[in-house]
Parts: C-alpha cells; structure tokens; sequence
C-alpha cells in the first residue's frame, strides 16, 4: 500500500513538472507583453521599455528563464502580481482563503444533496419523485454553472431581496472584519451555485448504484427476513455505494475548481477563481502562471486523497497490505 | 409504438429541430436582431417572445441566432475533437505498450489541469477570438474518449474471434476494418454526439468570462453575459429566456446521444 502511494506521489511530481513546462511555454508563445500589461496605458519610449527588459530579465532566452522561474518556484517565491503589486504567493493564499470556504460549502452541500437524492431514486424507484428527481439532474446537467447562479440571483437577490448581489462581506467593509453572519450570507448563493452543479452527477451515479444494491440476492434475503427497504439502505446499501462516492466527490475537485472560477464571476466573489479571470484578462503572467499550477497541485491533492481514501475505506485493498 | 420505433422517432425529431434551429439561426437577415430604438427594455410579449435588450434589439430572434452560431462551434469542435480521440485512442491502443503508457500520460496531463484554466491558457495563447475558443474546446475534450476507444481496442486485441481471424491468415488491415471497426464506430459516434453539450457549455462558459467569442458576435455566452450587467434593474427575461433555450438545445443533444446508444449499443446503454 505503501508502496502504491509512493508511486503515485511520484508520478503527481512528475505530471507537475510538465504541467509547469508547458504552461510557461504556452504562456511564452502567447502574444502577451509582459511589458506593456505592466506598465500599462503609460507611454514608454523604446529606451525605457529595453530597460524594464533587462531589468526584469527579459533579455535572457525562454529556457533560462524557466529554469529561474521554477527554481524560484521550488522556494515559494512565484513573483509577483502586476495587477495587484503583491507577491503572488501571497494574492494566492488570500484569495485561496476565501475559495477554499467557497469550495468545501459547495462541495459539502453537493455531496450530501447527492447522496440523499441518489438514495431516494432508488428506494422508491419509477415513482413520480424519481422521474422528479431525473428531470431535476438532467436540467442541472444541461445548464451553465453560470447561468444557475445568475438565476439564483436573480431569484434571491433582485427579486426577493433576500441575499447580497455579490462580494464577500458588506461593501467598505475589508472580509476580514466582516461579522461572520454576513460574511456567511455572501456565501449562500455562490455556494449554492456551485453545489448544485455538482448534485446531478452525484446522484445519477448513486442512484444507480444503490439500485444495484437493492436489485442484488443479499438484498433479497435481508428483505425476505422482513428487514425493511430503508434498514438494507443503512446496512448494506451506503457501505457499498462509499467507494464509487469517495472517487466521485474527490474526483470533482478539478470541476469544482472550475466551477469557482464561473461562480466568483457571477457573484464578484474576491476568491482566487476571481484573480484568475482578472491575471488572464491583464495579462499578469506571474498571477496566472502560479494559479494555474497551484490549480493542478490542488487537483492532484484530491485525486491522491482519494486513492489514499480508498485504501482505508475498502478492505479488501487494505486486508492486501498485511498479507 | 415499441421501443425501437420511439427512439428512432426521438432521433429523428431532435435531428429536425436542431438542423431547422441551426439554418433558422445561419440564414437570418441581421435587420431581424438590429437595434430599435424605438423599442427598448419590453418585456416579453406576443411580438417580441422573449421581450427586447436595452438596444431595442428582439431577444427571441438574437438567441436564435446566438444558438446557431454556438451550436456551429459546437459541432465543428466536437467532430475534430472526437476524431481526435479516434486516431490518438486507436494508435495507442494498436500498438499498446510504451506509447499506451505514453498516451496515457498525456490524458492525465490535460485531467490534471482544471478544464476550465486549461481552456483559459489556451486562448489567451492563440489571442482570445474564435479561434481560441473552437481550439481550446477541440483539444481539451478528447480525452475520456479516447480512453474509451483505447480500452475497446486493447480488450478486441485480445478476443477470442480476432486471434481466431489471424489464425484464418487475415491480414491486421482485414482484422482491423471486419473486426475492430464495427465495435468502435459505435462507440465513436455516440462519444460524438454526447460531447457536444460539454463543448457547447464550455463554450458558453468561456465567452461568458471573456476569453471567448468576440462582442459583437451574437453568441449565446455573450448574450448571457451582457445580460448580467442588466439584472439589477429587473430585465429578468434577458437572462432566464436565451438560458432555457441553450438548456434545451442542451437537452435535445443528449437525448439524442442516449437514444442512439439504445439503438447502435443495446448491450451497454440497459446499465
């Protein structure tokens, strides 16, 4: 088990490698000026711009350049932002606060409406709250992150003034000392609108698989010892349906990522999805070059978490380890 | 009416639609979405369905042509991508081995970057436009087909009835066109059609945060986004009209893509 682990560390490191060469080349390659998005609608003269040039060692070819920056990288320093003159470790881990809280609400709120969701088609399955609740999943399925939040704004916000329009703490007020009741009603419809664009997956592939549950002969037996539909459900049923969850839910991290990107948008959300659109649209490389690779850092936490779940959760891979 | 008659029923008005969606949308005359002035900010009615923008301009015949110009991108994208995934799936999957280990690697590389970014660095790499977003869908979406092509072909390798054909003295291109061929088609032409509502939504999705398509192209994500900047004042159906339509383009996609699998793959699609 040990041994798999290492492996897949291993091969998580290298994948980052190549995901940090071919995200600075493209980068590289793209007309972006590094120059003039730094300096802006400032005019410069040819003799100023050369400067900046050397100074920022622009001068140098691409590959020393790469080897500099990923060394730099090694040590935790990725430059810094243009947009926001702030070290870009810093602007990342602000902002990663702030998505991170974004993140788990949603992820938690999909999981768990999911879950449930998942059970309830198959329990009473071919009733009208099945055909519901695939209606339901479909729509989700077939409708932009984006477009769901706008209407949850729309719903929540405009219409019923309910909740803020967008920000994660009230306007003038710095998120850090915001009182958490409001920063908890910035969270709401975001959270919302990246959970439930998680749900229909989630329980389509739940449903089904408790279906299998219930349709298999120990289900069968238990039922012909007079144990009841919901009584399978806890005994046998959620063991089962754990592990093609776990792979699932930690499966998702790389959507949900994502997903924050659309629903920071929407919401004007100050998270770390908001700094990628904002670092992509200025050009400030150094910004986008360190999300995006902290971006695939974060996919590969999840799907080493989840191989690392798996283990402790199934026991016929964690009985093989003590052979 | 059994259940082949319906599925092929279903197929075939979701093709009428969608095709009767896309010429509607291609071959409309610009004067039916300009500006007019005289018509600002109405909300829905019987002339204007889906009401007008704060140009006058009618939002039923805008998403119309917003909707052709998407699916347009949409298709294109997802038939190079799935050819993609064709060629690259069948090329490791005939030769298996290192360059299966290798085409693996590279899957892993594009799932190992959120899809989103990755779309992203794409187009600010070819410039924004268009072009970004058409190559940006088409290079990021072959992957899991390409898996699944990959597989089909490794496991048909090694089944009973092809190494029975070798043992007839068929050639590889003889096995290859009798034998793996009519498995993968299938699979090919349903990963097809099932792709499109990615590599449309993401196409909206990307525009929507301004990567994408240029302004003035009346694309389904730009109408969405700049219909965001009205929501405030209450222009609701600018928002929720051209959003249900992409829904059901959306919706018509996979019924489509699922109806054909009951059709072309009975084994697999009663899951």
């Amino acid at each position: 088990m040990l041994k798999k682990l290492t492996a897949s560390v291993l091969k998580a490191v290298l994948l980052l490698v190549t995901v940090s060469i071919v995200t600075f080349s493209m980068v590289e390659i793209s007309p972006i000026d590094a120059v003039e998005s730094y300096v802006g609608e400032a005019a410069v003269t040819a003799e100023q711009r050369a400067q900046i040039e050397v100074y920022w060692g622009l001068d140098e070819p691409p590959p020393v350049r790469y080897v500099k920056w990923a060394a730099n990288l090694l040590r935790g320093d990725m430059g810094v932002s243009m947009i926001y003159r702030k070290p870009v470790i810093d602007v990342i881990a602000e902002r990663f606060q702030l998505s991170l809280v974004l993140m788990a609400a949603s992820w938690i709120l999909s999981g768990v409406i999911g879950l449930l969701l998942g059970i309830l088609m198959a329990v009473y399955r071919g009733s009208v709250a099945d055909k519901l609740i695939r209606v339901y999943c479909l729509a989700l399925e077939s409708s932009p992150a984006f477009w769901i939040g706008m209407l949850l704004l729309l719903l929540f916000s405009v219409k019923l003034h309910l909740l803020p329009m967008g920000l994660a703490s009230p306007v003038g007020v710095p998120v850090a000392e915001a009182a958490l009741s409001d920063r908890v009603r910035h969270l709401i419809l975001p959270a919302l609108t990246l959970g439930l664009t998680g749900v229909s997956k989630i329980t389509l592939q739940t449903g089904e698989k408790m279906r299998q549950v219930l349709d298999s002969d120990y289900a069968m037996f238990a039922r012909a010892r007079g144990e009841s539909v919901w009584r399978i459900v806890f005994r046998h049923g959620l063991r089962n349906i754990m592990l093609p969850f776990i792979t699932l839910q930690l499966g998702s991290v790389s959507e949900l990522f994502g997903g924050s990107v659309l629903a920071e948008t929407v919401f004007t959300y100050p998270g770390l999805g908001n700094a990628t659109v904002q670092s992509a649209l200025k050009g400030d490389i150094p910004l986008f070059l360190g999300i995006t690779m902290f971006s695939a850092l974060f996919v590969f936490g999840g799907n080493l978490l989840a191989n690392i779940l798996y283990t402790v959760a199934d026991p016929r891979i964690r009985e093989e380890g003590k052979k | 009416m059994n259940r082949r008659i319906r599925t092929i029923t279903i197929i075939c008005l979701a093709l009428i639609l969608i095709a009767s969606l896309t010429l509607a949308g291609s071959l409309m005359d610009p004067e039916a979405y300009a500006p007019v002035f005289s018509e600002k900010n109405l909300g829905p009615s019987a002339t204007h369905l889906f009401g007008t923008d704060w140009m006058g301009r009618d939002m039923f015949m805008r998403t119309v042509k917003g909707l052709s110009v998407s699916i347009f991108i949409g298709l294109l994208a997802s038939v190079f991508s799935s050819v993609m995934a064709l060629f690259l799936g069948t090329f490791a999957g005939i030769f298996g081995g290192k360059v299966s280990a290798a085409f693996n690697w590279v899957v892993d590389l594009f799932m190992g970057i959120p899809h989103l970014i990755l779309l992203i660095l794409i187009s600010i790499l070819l410039g924004k436009g268009a072009k970004g977003v058409a190559v940006g869908v088409i290079v990021t979406h072959w992957c899991s087909l390409g898996r699944i092509v990959q597989a089909e072909i490794l496991s048909l390798r090694e089944s009973h009835f092809v190494h029975a054909s070798y043992r007839f003295g068929h050639s590889r291109v003889w096995v290859a066109l009798h034998h793996v061929l009519p498995h993968v088609i299938p699979q090919f032409i349903i990963g097809m059609v099932l792709m499109f509502p990615h590599a449309i939504m993401h196409e909206a999705s990307i525009t929507f945060l301004g990567f994408g398509l240029p302004a003035e192209q009346p694309a389904i994500g730009i109408i969405l986004s700049e219909s965001m900047k009205y929501l405030t004042t209450g222009m609701w159906w600018l928002a929720v009209y051209p959003g249900v339509a992409l829904l059901l383009v959306v919706v018509m996609f996979e019924a489509l893509g699922s109806n054909l699998r009951m059709l072309l793959d009975p084994y697999n699609a009663q899951m």
